[in-house]
């Protein structure tokens, strides 16, 4: 692929959700999730094959949102966007569980043009792709996308985490609290129903010291629920992607749907 | 005279002379690392579904310089990992007569009786004591004794750590 479309293609993939191209992982890394006192947590984000390294792209900071325990919003400081990798840094004062999240709700489209023939792509809102795309558009395809990609921070002792109801997530005890060689049960959600049989995927880090992924496959059960046993210590990505017809689009032909976590295991 | 003015003493205080209690003996053992730091220590008792009957003991920087009540140290409890997780979350430091300040190299004695802070009333059962330490620079090490309670007559069980622990010993008494 041309480093262009290459370019192009990462783009659309992540505002598209991640569901197109599976090549590369979009991830958030915290310096810590697990603290005993009121103190600073600086985030990388980037996406990248490698994890957790960022070598190739920056992640786009534009829909983060950071929930505190009591439900209030938490101001990243120090944003910045480098060339690999972008940065913030979260003062966290309350005891309880945070929630880091990158969240996108948006809409794709991709039409021909009557008078050239040439295929264009736009992103936005409902009324802004109304506005962008000609009245005489050929092949028109719209595509409704949501994404949540998110870690999670404990100050002294955890709190429950709402659910937000809203597009696929991750509802567990504490997200944490894992252990290595303990099991950890999880539910996997989609609009605050279980998401039923799924494909989870969970891959711990430092995949450039090993010569295999070593993923684990997992699935939702009947009720969305899927727990792991974690055979190391480390930080885990957490991924699923699948695409359903509920979309708030009239004109929208499916919804993607993604969701990742990044998950620290302890000793 | 002398029995009866101290059976009405002891009628008087609830029996405090009678209460069983347990010892336990810390070694810190001496280490040769050019950056040494005191250990983290943490003595918990655990009941057999992993839930937490009493915090014994907790040593770290309890130094109140920046005007923080907890002590400058608590930065770093959630490195005793596993006591952090089972209970030392759910705390607010310091705990009196629970929480104090790091031990040098040497041997250290925590001795508890029944009914106290660190140690409240113990359904009779099987429980375990933990001992947990972490370095900072260093590492951390984890060591368990099993113990019935109450105990039938005095009794001492002994485990050694390798490398952040030295001997641990624990001592019965009914």
């Amino acid at each position: 692929m041309k480093p262009f479309l290459r370019t192009l293609a990462l783009g659309l993939a992540l505002c598209a959700g991640a569901a197109a191209v599976q090549a590369h992982n979009a991830w958030l890394m915290p310096s810590s999730t697990v603290l005993s006192k009121a103190d600073w947590v600086t985030v990388d984000a980037a996406v990248s094959n490698d994890l957790f390294f960022f070598n190739h792209n920056p992640l786009n900071l534009d829909s983060l949102a950071v929930t505190a325990p009591d439900g209030s919003t938490v101001k990243p400081e120090n944003m910045f966007k480098g060339k690999l990798r972008s940065v913030f840094d979260l003062n966290l004062t309350q005891p309880g569980t945070y929630r880091v999240a990158l969240v996108n709700d948006g809409i794709f489209a991709r039409w021909k043009e009557k008078a050239t023939g040439q295929t264009k792509r736009a992103r936005g809102t409902a009324e802004s792709l109304a506005a962008q795309i000609p009245a005489d558009a050929l092949e028109v395809e719209i595509t409704q996308s949501a994404g949540r990609n998110e870690t999670f921070i404990t100050v002294g002792k955890p709190s429950t985490l709402r659910a937000t109801g809203k597009g696929l997530e991750l509802v567990t005890a504490n997200p944490t609290d894992l252990v290595k060689g303990e099991k950890t049960s999880f539910t996997l959600q989609l609009d605050g129903q279980p998401a039923k049989e799924l494909e989870v995927t969970v891959t711990l880090g430092n995949t450039r010291y090993r010569d295999k992924l070593d993923e684990l496959k997992l699935k939702t059960d009947a009720k969305g629920q899927f727990s792991v046993t974690w055979p190391e210590a480390g930080m885990y990505w957490l991924d699923v992607n699948t695409t359903d017809q509920k979309t708030s689009v009239p004109k929208a032909k499916e919804r993607r749907l993604s969701y990742a976590a990044t998950l620290e295991v302890m000793p | 005279m002398q029995v009866r003015y101290s059976l009405a003493l002891a009628a008087l205080f609830g029996a405090p002379a009678f209460a069983a209690g347990l010892t336990v003996n810390i070694e810190v053992p001496r280490l040769s690392v050019s950056e040494y730091h005191r250990p983290y220590v943490a003595a918990w008792i655990e009941r057999p579904d992993q839930s937490v009957a009493g915090t014994l003991a907790v040593w770290y920087d309890v130094k109140n310089k920046g005007g923080n009540a907890e002590g400058e140290g608590t930065k770093w409890l959630k490195d005793m990992r596993q006591w952090w997780r089972r209970t030392g979350r759910e705390l607010e430091m310091p705990v009196d007569g629970v929480s104090s300040a790091t031990r040098p190299a040497g041997k250290h004695q925590i001795a508890v009786s029944e009914g106290s802070v660190a140690l409240p009333k113990l359904p009779p059962g099987a429980y375990k004591l933990y001992v947990e330490a972490a370095r900072e620079v260093g590492g951390r090490e984890i060591v368990s004794i099993p113990f019935q309670w109450p105990p039938a007559k005095a009794d001492q069980s002994k485990v050694a750590g390798s490398s952040e622990l030295g001997e641990v010993t624990l001592e019965l008494k009914p």
